[in-house]
């Protein structure tokens, strides 16, 4: 019979557990799956994002279609942070002129469908709406309802695919799988840089998993000497050959908003 | 026309302190639309004052100032409507003209403005506190201001709003030339009414608000003089006329949305006294949504409601066992197109108004608007029997400032 050998004793398993238990990060980082690699990676980013409490950003839409022909769109964009639960946003339209005073309320939440409130102002009509619509566009654009609400980390299934160099940036690079079944995409595959973790770019694939759009962030420009919010993000459409262009700008934070400045009393008066 | 007259000039003064209030702000806090709409009726009219073909320009502008970080505002919306034939049509309204606060747990609104209570689409039942402006549009979503005391208090068990509300407008309904009225003319200015302050009866009403979860609730109640004449002929001079008279009434309401994925369920019921017999009228129905229709960007809505009125053939609407059926079209393009379709159909009679709305951005600052309606095999019966020969269509361009 084999002897055995002298680290699988009784003993020496004794011996080595406590420098293990020490080296134990170490080794959990190196034996991570893909999988858990790919979530941390998430988690981190969405760390470095949250705890600004509230924020206004003013934001032109520039949709272009495959001739070149633009047209724009001007909104603001209130956010309040909740513990435990998605963002509470308040979006209000400025132009198009015809829905100017147009304002959608919306509470985001993690798993379940956000509920949202559309102001129609030329009635006073505050009207609940279904938010089952993720996939479908943003007025108009090539940014979809999915794209524009806030990114929790419980909407996705995440894994890691690599490290890569993207425009002279050390980047990870990540897949992501929607967890809604109702959204339009099979999978993202999500460029965030290694230095701040800030999401640089995404391809995204249609349920026929086939490569449907791609977001560039770019300029991005720091807050509060923590926050990163790009000042352009580039949306093109391979499909059809359309793009829109967000342009962010006078982002405040710590407006000291409450949830009354995100109830349907203050979708009333949203100007 | 006299009355048409005083309301013109009286809308020339609001245009000009609009414009002196407009030179002492930003030129950026003012915005609005002018419009022009045609109306065209295939029908030759019943009566051979009317007209087959109208022509009509409205303008609508609005002001909005706010200060103390947006906890106080104030706006300001004029509107004039310039019609062709009708002199009725012809008219000037302040929409809006009020001061508002809000604090942490209440908000306070002074002046006269506009409210709108209700989740149906066919019709608006429990919507009661501004007066209709019937001659703008038959779906009764144009209102008069109304002056008003508002008090909210917001509170976790949702919102209380008290209103008092020292005054009533009368309805303006379509004149002698108009299409889309009554048989017999409506004599405007001997208007009458149960109160013996007439139009200054000082009205009240409460409302509790507030959603829980996927179900948004309110409930209300009304006491005051109704926004809803009835219509009582005379004879004057050997011709019928008809007298608008404003009741007093207590009115109680239920509105109730429950939201759940695409599917919204909706129901108002209202339950009214002191208009003559004390009645119960209600809508209910649903709303579905397909999203991205053969893998467009299109959404497609279909919508089907009750239409109920204790009071049956004695209704004062033509709506007392009805079902609606619609479908809606939302393209989500750069345009922001938007086509609804619906039928109203009488369950007793099998008559039918069919209704399309369809609007459509040209630009960045145009509009173009489409609208129509049919009203097929109403029988005499019916108070929409006053429409039969009114269907029409209804071409409107706006452009946006």
């Amino acid at each position: 019979m084999k002897k055995k050998p002298w680290w699988s004793t009784h003993k020496a398993r004794i011996a080595c557990f406590f420098p293990l238990l020490c080296l134990m990060p170490m080794a959990a980082a190196s034996a991570e799956t893909p999988e858990e690699k790919g979530l941390a990676i998430a988690t981190e980013a969405r760390q470095r994002e949250t705890g600004y409490q509230d924020s206004v950003s003013e934001l032109t839409m520039i949709l272009r279609n495959r001739n070149g022909q633009e047209s724009q769109r001007e909104l603001r964009i209130k956010v309040l942070e909740v513990a435990d639960d998605g963002d509470k946003s308040l979006v209000i339209f400025d132009s198009p002129k015809d829905v100017k005073g147009t304002a959608l309320l919306s509470f985001a939440h993690k798993t379940q469908d956000d509920d949202q409130w559309l102001y129609l102002p030329a009635i006073k009509r505050v009207k609940r709406i279904a938010s089952g619509n993720k996939s479908g566009p943003f007025m108009g654009s090539e940014f979809a309802y999915e794209d524009m609400s806030s990114q929790e980390v419980e909407k996705f299934t995440y894994k890691y695919l690599r490290e890569e160099v993207l425009d002279g940036t050390d980047c990870f690079v990540i897949e992501r799988y929607p967890a809604d079944k109702k959204s339009g995409y099979t999978k993202q595959v999500a460029w965030l840089d290694k230095a701040e973790y800030r999401l640089q770019k995404v391809d995204y694939y249609d349920r026929k998993s086939e490569l449907l759009k791609t977001l560039t962030a770019k300029n991005h420009q720091q807050y509060l000497d923590k926050y990163w919010r790009p000042e352009t993000m580039e949306m093109v459409n391979h499909q059809t050959g359309k793009g829109t262009t967000l342009q962010w700008k006078n982002h405040q934070f710590g407006n000291g908003f409450t949830g009354r400045d995100f109830d349907v009393n203050s979708l009333q008066r949203a100007r | 026309m006299v009355d048409a007259h005083r309301k013109r000039s009286r809308g020339g003064w609001w245009l000009v302190l609009a414009f002196v209030i407009g030179a002492t702000a930003q030129a950026a806090e003012w915005s609005g639309y002018i419009a022009g709409e045609t109306r065209l009726f295939p029908s030759p009219p019943r009566d051979d004052t009317q007209h087959e073909e109208n022509l009509s320009l409205s303008f609508q502008a609005e002001f909005y100032h706010e200060w103390e970080e947006r906890r106080e505002s104030v706006l300001f919306v004029p509107f004039l409507r310039l019609d062709q034939h009708d002199a009725e049509r012809t008219h000037a309204d302040v929409r809006e003209l009020y001061w508002q606060k809000s604090a942490e747990e209440w908000e306070l609104r002074l002046g006269i403005r506009k409210v709108y209570w209700g989740v149906t689409e066919s019709q608006h039942l429990v919507d009661i506190i501004n007066q209709t402006d019937m001659v703008e549009n038959l779906d009764a979503e144009d209102k008069l201001g109304q002056l008003m005391l508002n008090y909210a208090w917001v509170q976790d068990w949702g919102t209380l709003d008290f209103f008092l509300l020292p005054g009533c407008r009368e309805r303006p309904m379509p004149g002698r030339e108009g299409r889309l009225r009554a048989p017999y003319p409506i004599e405007f200015d001997d208007a009458e009414y149960e109160s013996g302050a007439a139009e200054w009866h000082t009205d009240w009403a409460i409302r509790w608000s507030r959603f829980i979860g996927q179900w948004d609730l309110g409930l209300s109640h009304f006491s005051g003089t109704s926004r809803e004449p009835r219509l009582l002929p005379r004879i004057r001079d050997g011709h019928i006329r008809l007298i608008p008279y404003y009741d007093q009434i207590n009115q109680t309401g239920l509105d109730v949305q429950w939201t759940h994925g695409s599917w919204l369920w909706k129901l108002e019921t209202i339950h009214r006294s002191g208009q003559k017999r004390t009645y119960t009228a209600l809508t209910a129905g649903l709303e579905y949504t397909l999203y991205g229709i053969f893998e467009s960007n299109i959404d497609m809505g279909l919508i089907f409601e009750y239409l109920y009125d204790s009071r049956g053939d004695e209704a004062s609407t033509p709506f007392e066992n009805d079902l609606f059926f619609g479908t809606r079209f939302s393209f989500n393009d750069v345009q922001t197109t938007n086509i609804l379709a619906g039928a109203i159909v009488d369950g007793d009679s099998g008559a039918v108004i069919f209704g399309l709305e369809a609007q459509r951005r040209l630009g960045q600052a145009w509009k173009l608007s489409v609208e129509s309606r049919i009203f097929a095999g109403i029988p005499p019966s019916d108070v929409g029997n006053y429409f039969r020969k009114d269907d029409l269509i209804q071409i409107e361009l706006a452009w946006y400032f």
